[in-house]
C-alpha cells in the first residue's frame, strides 16, 4: 500500500503495516512448516516433523494478534474502499495461512507414522513433485499479496488446477500399488492423507491469490472457474 | 399524511401530474454498477452545465452534471470549500439573494426549470425545504413554528392545523416527546429535538424535497442517529439531499454519493459503490483520509 500515498494519520498506517508485516510474518512462518514437513517426510527425519508438530501453535497465536488487531482497526478506524479490503483480505488471508499450517503439521504426523513402517519410497516421487509445485504456489501467493501483483496472483490460482490434476493422477497410481501388494495399504494410505493435505495447501494459496485480486481490483473470483476468473481479471484492468 | 394540498395554493406545488410525465431515469447509465433496484427510479433534480460564480473572481461551482434521484438520499461530500452548500443552495434559489452571484446553466425539478422567469421563488421553497446546520426555530411554540408556516399559505381551521401539525411532528419523529407540552417555548427544546421540529415544519408544507445542510453536525451522538433515522423513514416520501462532512454519516444514510472538490463533481455513483470500491483516485484517497 505504500505507493497509494499516506494517510493523514500516520497512526493509521502505522497500523495497517502493522497488520501487513504480522501477515507476512505469518506467512513466512508458513512456507517453512511447510518446506520442514515436506522434508521430514521425504528424508525419513522424524525429529524434524516433531519440530513442525510443535511449531504450529506459533501460528495459531499470530492469528489470533493479527483477528484482533483487525478487529481494533475496524473499530477504531471504520476503514473504507481499499483499506476496508485490506483489513477483509488480511483476516480471510491468515485463516487459509493457519489451515496450511494445520495441513504441514498434518504431513508432518504421517511423516512420523511412515517412518514407522518398513522403509519404501513408493509414491514419493509424485509427493515431491506436487509438493516443490505448492512450495512455490504459497511463495506466490505471498509476493503477489505483498506486492499487490494481480498477475502473479491469477498465476497461481492456474497452479492449482495443475495441483489438482496431479493429485488426481498421483492417487491412480498409488490406488494400483494398493491392489498389487495389500501390505503395502497401510503406509500408502497415510502418504495419500499426506498429498491430500499438499492439495489442500494449493487450494488454500489459491484462495489467498483470489483476495488479492480482491484487494486490487476490488472483484469477487471466488467460486469461479479458472477461464471466466482469468475474463473477469482482465476486464477490470 | 392528509392531502392538504389545495390550501397551500397550486403553484406551491409542482403537481402530482407534471411528475408523471417526467422520464424514468436511466441511472444505469451515470452508475459502473448496474443494480436491478435503480432501474425504477425517477429523477427529482436535473442539473446540466452549473456554473456558480459568487463575483467574476470566485468560480465557486464548475460545470455540474448531475441527476438527483427521487424518494432517495443524495449525500454531497467533499473537503470545506468544495461547493457543496453552494450547489444544496442552487436547488431552492438560495444564491439569488447573495449580492453578485451568477449562476450559468439549467436546473431543473422534475423537468420543470427552476430559474424560469415563471417559476415563483416563493413556491419553490415550499416544494424544496431546507434544514441548516444550526437548529433555527422561531421563537415561538412548539405548535406555532409547525403551524406559522401552514398560516402563511392560508390554512385557517384549528382542526385541520391540529391535524396538519400532529402528522408532522409524528412524521419527524417528535411527536411523543412534544404532544403534552405543544404550548411551550420550541427553544426550551434540546438541539436534537430543536432540529426534528425544524424538519417537522418543513415537511408540514409538504416538499417534494428536503435539503439537508449538515443537519446533525451539532448534535450529540444519539441525536445524530435519531436524525439519521428520521432520514431513512423519509426518504420513502421525499427526496432527500443531504450534505455533510461526516463520512460514515453519509455512508450510513445515502443511497447515492457525489464526492466534489475544488467546484467540481467528482465521482457520483451508488454510495455502496463509493464507500468500497470508486472509480477514481481521488475519491479514494479522499474517503479513506489520505492526503489528495
Amino acid at each position: 500500500m505504500d505507493s497509494q500515498g499516506e494517510h493523514i494519520s500516520n497512526q493509521f498506517d502505522l497500523e495497517l503495516d502493522n497488520l501487513k508485516t504480522l501477515l507476512l510474518e505469518a506467512g513466512g512462518l508458513v512456507e517453512r512448516q511447510l518446506a520442514k514437513a515436506s522434508y521430514s517426510l521425504l528424508e525419513y527425519d522424524t525429529s524434524v516433523a516433531q519440530k513442525v508438530v510443535d511449531c504450529d501453535d506459533e501460528i495459531d497465536s499470530l492469528e489470533c494478534k493479527i483477528d484482533e488487531s483487525a478487529h481494533l482497526i475496524i473499530a477504531k478506524r471504520q476503514p473504507t474502499a481499499k483499506d476496508l479490503r485490506l483489513v477483509l483480505t488480511i483476516i480471510k488471508t491468515i485463516r487459509d495461512l493457519e489451515r496450511m499450517g494445520d495441513e504441514s503439521s498434518k504431513i508432518a504426523k504421517m511423516a512420523i507414522r511412515l517412518s514407522e513402517e518398513t522403509e519404501s519410497r513408493i509414491g514419493f516421487a509424485e509427493f515431491r513433485r506436487i509438493s516443490e509445485r505448492v512450495q512455490s504456489m504459497v511463495k506466490s501467493c505471498l509476493d503477489a499479496f505483498a506486492r499487490s501483483d494481480v498477475a502473479a496472483a491469477v498465476e497461481v490460482a492456474k497452479e492449482d488446477s495443475t495441483v489438482d490434476m496431479e493429485y488426481a493422477s498421483a492417487m491412480r497410481a498409488l490406488i494400483t500399488y494398493m491392489i498389487e501388494d495389500q501390505r503395502s495399504i497401510t503406509r500408502v494410505l497415510n502418504l495419500l492423507w499426506a498429498l491430500r493435505a499438499l492439495e489442500r495447501i494449493g487450494d488454500h494459496a489459491r484462495n489467498i491469490a483470489e483476495q488479492v485480486i480482491y484487494l486490487v481490483n476490488g472483484t469477487d473470483v471466488r467460486h469461479s472457474n479458472i477461464e471466466d476468473f482469468v475474463v473477469s481479471v482482465n476486464k477490470t484492468d | 399524511m392528509i392531502d392538504h394540498n389545495t390550501n397551500l395554493g397550486e403553484s406551491a406545488r409542482i403537481t402530482d401530474d407534471a411528475a408523471r410525465l417526467v422520464p424514468r431515469l436511466d441511472i444505469s447509465a451515470v452508475l459502473s454498477d448496474k443494480r436491478e433496484e435503480t432501474e425504477n427510479l425517477r429523477e427529482c433534480f436535473t442539473v446540466e452545465g452549473l456554473n456558480l460564480f459568487y463575483n467574476p473572481n470566485i468560480h465557486a461551482l464548475k460545470n455540474i452534471d448531475l441527476t438527483i434521484p427521487d424518494k432517495c438520499v443524495t449525500a454531497f461530500i467533499g473537503p470545506s470549500g468544495c461547493g457543496k452548500s453552494s450547489l444544496l443552495r442552487c436547488f431552492n434559489r438560495m444564491n439569488d439573494m447573495v449580492d453578485g452571484c451568477r449562476m450559468e446553466g439549467k436546473i431543473s425539478l422534475k423537468g420543470q426549470d427552476i430559474n424560469a422567469s415563471t417559476m415563483d421563488a416563493i413556491a419553490l421553497r415550499t416544494a424544496v425545504g431546507m434544514v441548516f446546520q444550526k437548529p433555527n426555530p422561531f421563537p415561538k411554540s412548539i405548535y406555532e413554528n409547525v403551524a406559522f408556516g401552514l398560516r402563511l399559505h392560508g390554512m385557517k381551521k384549528k382542526r385541520q392545523l391540529d391535524e396538519v401539525v400532529e402528522n408532522a411532528l409524528i412524521s419527524a419523529g417528535l411527536w411523543e416527546e412534544t404532544k403534552d407540552r405543544l404550548s411551550d417555548n420550541a427553544l426550551k427544546l434540546s438541539g436534537g429535538q430543536q432540529q426534528r421540529l425544524v424538519i417537522a415544519r418543513s415537511i408540514a408544507l409538504q416538499p417534494e424535497v428536503l435539503l439537508l445542510d449538515e443537519p446533525a453536525s451539532v448534535l450529540d451522538p444519539i441525536s445524530t442517529l435519531r436524525i439519521e433515522s428520521l432520514i431513512h423513514e423519509l426518504k420513502r416520501d421525499y427526496c432527500i439531499v443531504i450534505v455533510t462532512h461526516n463520512m460514515q454519516q453519509a455512508a450510513r444514510v445515502s443511497d447515492f454519493t457525489a464526492f466534489m472538490n475544488m467546484g467540481e463533481l467528482i465521482e457520483f455513483d451508488s454510495t455502496d459503490i463509493i464507500f468500497t470500491k470508486p472509480s477514481l483516485r481521488e475519491t479514494e484517497d479522499y474517503i479513506t483520509g489520505r492526503y489528495g
